[in-house]
């Protein structure tokens, strides 16, 4: 177990620069995740981290050492890939014991760990069969396993789960956390995917272009997105975003005026351009037009079992609301709805900064 | 007519055509091997396995197939060794990779009379460029008969057939190499593996196959050998460099056995065949990843 420190770490491949000026602290035990769009250089981190790859300038410390210098093997790091990279002509014992075997392990110890890890992950029957002869799942559980044997550091994971079909990622999500809490090794995972990020992380890093955008708990970042990338990033489905006017402590959106709670008004009187952000479930579908509401045309619905999304175009924007199951419309109809205005992030036109804080 | 029979009428004249040209002629060179045919002689008569016998007692066929044993070992062990450590160097890019596979293609390319010419030449014991480097650089004191020493020509010849063929042994195992995902390699380095490990324990066997199909199609070249050494040294001095097929071309074409000859080359072919079935089960073990 350990620390993992990233200080002023930067990468770049010739001309272009991947990472850029990353500090970071793991902590001991922590589920950390980076996660972000594809190619926003969440796995080169994770390389650098392994040791597969060299930093162009900046260090990686684990716990007080400094790890540049070390080759993957002597960082005592495991790691599972998103092709799972079984190797394909040993049978599943020999690949658990893989890691043991290089370290010269002796061979009754060997034979014990690797059916501990085996029961474990619930794969005895599977130790004899070559990976070509498992199932997606099976060969995942195969490369956890490969990984767990050695009790290491550091636990990576590259896009463990991108590989599995819906119902076994989740289930294969379920089991990576539950294995955390019974192995609390620092582990390092790596996904594009932000519900799982959201599910299984303690904190998490959201990375955009090579930079870390934002850093906190799964829940600090979707209450509070520290601009207009991560909000849009995290959520499903994802942020509503108007442009919009901040006048008197109201939110002007063309000609409609919403008051907006204290933190947000900077200064009376002064008028700004900002995006507005507003998260589905903080819209309020009305049965009919009453007082207050705002009225948009529908454009389609999408049933997603426990609730609908509705999608609607409301004075040139288009919003997508949470209905419950049993909504039904026509597309066209009128679609009577409010904005619970406290709930507004709030972001500069401009930069796409946050203003204000995070909304109660 | 269904038109399954309409389909094998079709294939008729192609199974026809093939009989006629590859098929008659090793049936036809069966049957001349159990005859005593000398054309100058004007001898021809049906003597069962008599040449098959004869065979057995002749010392040059002996001192041939051992000559072609030799060779075919020692040229096949040393094109696989190279070239398998051309392949793992060309695997990784560096400037100038595209003009290296190119001039390793090269030998390769030359046709084997032409090739054989040259080191002809080069091995000249007055005038080869292989003296010339030697003795200039010391090595030897006095100028060595490449082509005309019993211990050195058949090694001239597998030297010659190394240079020529190993940038095919290079090719397929580099073409193997690629194939295997670099994830591997990441996952091996992570569990722990140095470059040994690494080359003994993950890339070696994944290779298995590829050397295996490597090691059969050059065995079987390198036990036909023909056109190098009789360009190269004729066979001689004194029958040191003489391979099945060339002892078959000569009895053959320049003494006109035709029976006899027909034995020695229906020999050829079996000990082909059989190590060619040999190889065959091993590949079959092999499995599919």
């Amino acid at each position: 177990m350990a620390t993992v420190r990233l200080e002023n770490l930067e990468k770049k491949f010739g001309a272009a620069t991947v990472l850029s000026d990353l500090n970071l602290t793991i902590r001991e035990g922590e589920f950390f995740t980076f996660v972000g769009p594809s190619g926003c250089g969440k796995s080169t981190l994770l390389n650098l981290i392994a040791g597969l790859d060299e930093a162009s300038a900046g260090k990686i410390f684990f716990d007080e050492q400094v790890v540049n210098p070390l080759p993957p093997r002597e960082r005592d790091v495991a790691m599972v890939f998103q092709s799972y990279a079984l190797y394909p002509h040993l049978s599943v014992r020999e690949n658990i014991a893989f890691p043991l075997r290089m370290r010269k392990t002796p061979a009754s110890e060997i034979a014990a760990r690797v059916q501990e890890v085996a029961g474990l992950l619930g794969i005895e029957e599977l130790l004899g069969r070559k990976p070509r002869e498992l199932s997606g799942g099976q060969r995942q559980r195969v490369a956890l396993g490969r990984a767990l044997v050695r009790k290491p550091k550091v636990f990576l994971m590259d896009e463990p789960l991108s590989n599995l079909d819906a119902r076994l990622r989740l289930e294969m999500r379920t089991e990576i956390k539950r294995l955390h809490l019974e192995f609390p090794i620092t582990t390092i995972y790596v996904t594009h995917d932000q519900s799982e990020a959201l599910t299984l992380s303690d904190r998490m890093a959201v990375i955009s272009r090579g930079i870390i955008a934002q850093c906190g708990t799964p829940q600090e970042i979707y209450a509070g997105p520290a601009d207009l990338f991560v909000a849009q990033f995290i959520g499903t489905p994802p942020m509503n975003i108007l442009a919009a006017e901040l006048a008197e402590g109201c939110l002007a959106i063309g000609s409609e005026r919403l008051p907006l709670p204290e933190r947000a008004s900077s200064g009376a009187g002064m008028r700004a351009a900002v995006k507005a952000g507003i998260r589905p479930e903080d819209i309020t579908l009305e049965p009919d037009r009453r007082s207050g509401t705002l009225v948009g045309t529908l454009i389609l619905t999408e049933p997603v079992g426990p609730e609908v999304w509705v999608k609607f175009s409301w004075r040139g924007n288009v919003l997508c609301a949470k209905a419950p199951p049993d909504y039904r419309n026509a597309p066209g109809a009128e679609v009577p709805f409010r904005f619970r205005a406290q709930k507004f992030h709030l972001f500069d036109a401009e930069s796409g900064q946050r203003r204000g804080g995070p909304q109660s | 007519m269904s038109s399954r029979y309409a389909g094998h009428l079709l294939v008729l004249p192609a199974l026809g055509i093939l009989g006629l040209l590859a098929l008659g002629p090793i049936l036809w060179a069966l049957w001349l091997s159990f005859q005593r045919r000398l054309l100058i002689f004007d001898i021809s008569r049906f003597v069962g396995l008599e040449n098959y016998w004869i065979a057995l007692h002749d010392p040059r066929f002996w001192q041939s197939l051992l000559n072609t044993a030799y060779f075919t070992a020692v040229s096949v062990t040393a094109e696989i060794i190279l070239g398998m450590a051309i392949a793992l160097l060309i695997r990784h890019s560096f400037r100038g990779r595209g003009w290296v596979r190119a001039a390793l293609l090269v030998p390769w390319a030359i046709p084997t009379v032409v090739s054989a010419r040259m080191w002809e030449w080069m091995y000249n014991a007055d005038f080869g460029f292989i003296n010339f480097l030697l003795l200039r650089s010391g090595l030897v004191s006095s100028p060595l008969n490449w082509l005309g020493d019993r211990t050195l020509a058949l090694h001239a010849a597998i030297l010659m057939d190394v240079w020529k063929t190993t940038p095919f042994a290079a090719f397929l195992l580099s073409a193997a190499l690629m194939t295997i995902p670099r994830d591997l390699y990441q996952a091996a380095q992570v569990d722990g593996a140095g470059a040994w490990a690494v080359f003994r324990r993950l890339t070696l066997p994944l290779l298995r196959p590829a050397l295996l199909v490597v090691l059969l199609f050059r065995t079987l070249d390198a036990f036909r050998v023909f056109d190098a050494i009789y360009v190269l040294t004729g066979g001689g001095p004194a029958n040191t460099t003489e391979t099945l097929s060339v002892y078959t071309y000569k009895t053959l074409f320049q003494t006109l056995q035709f029976g006899y000859g027909s034995t020695l080359a229906v020999l050829t072919f079996l000990c082909v065949l059989l190590t060619s079935l040999a190889y065959l089960r091993f590949l079959r073990r092999e499995i599919a990843y």
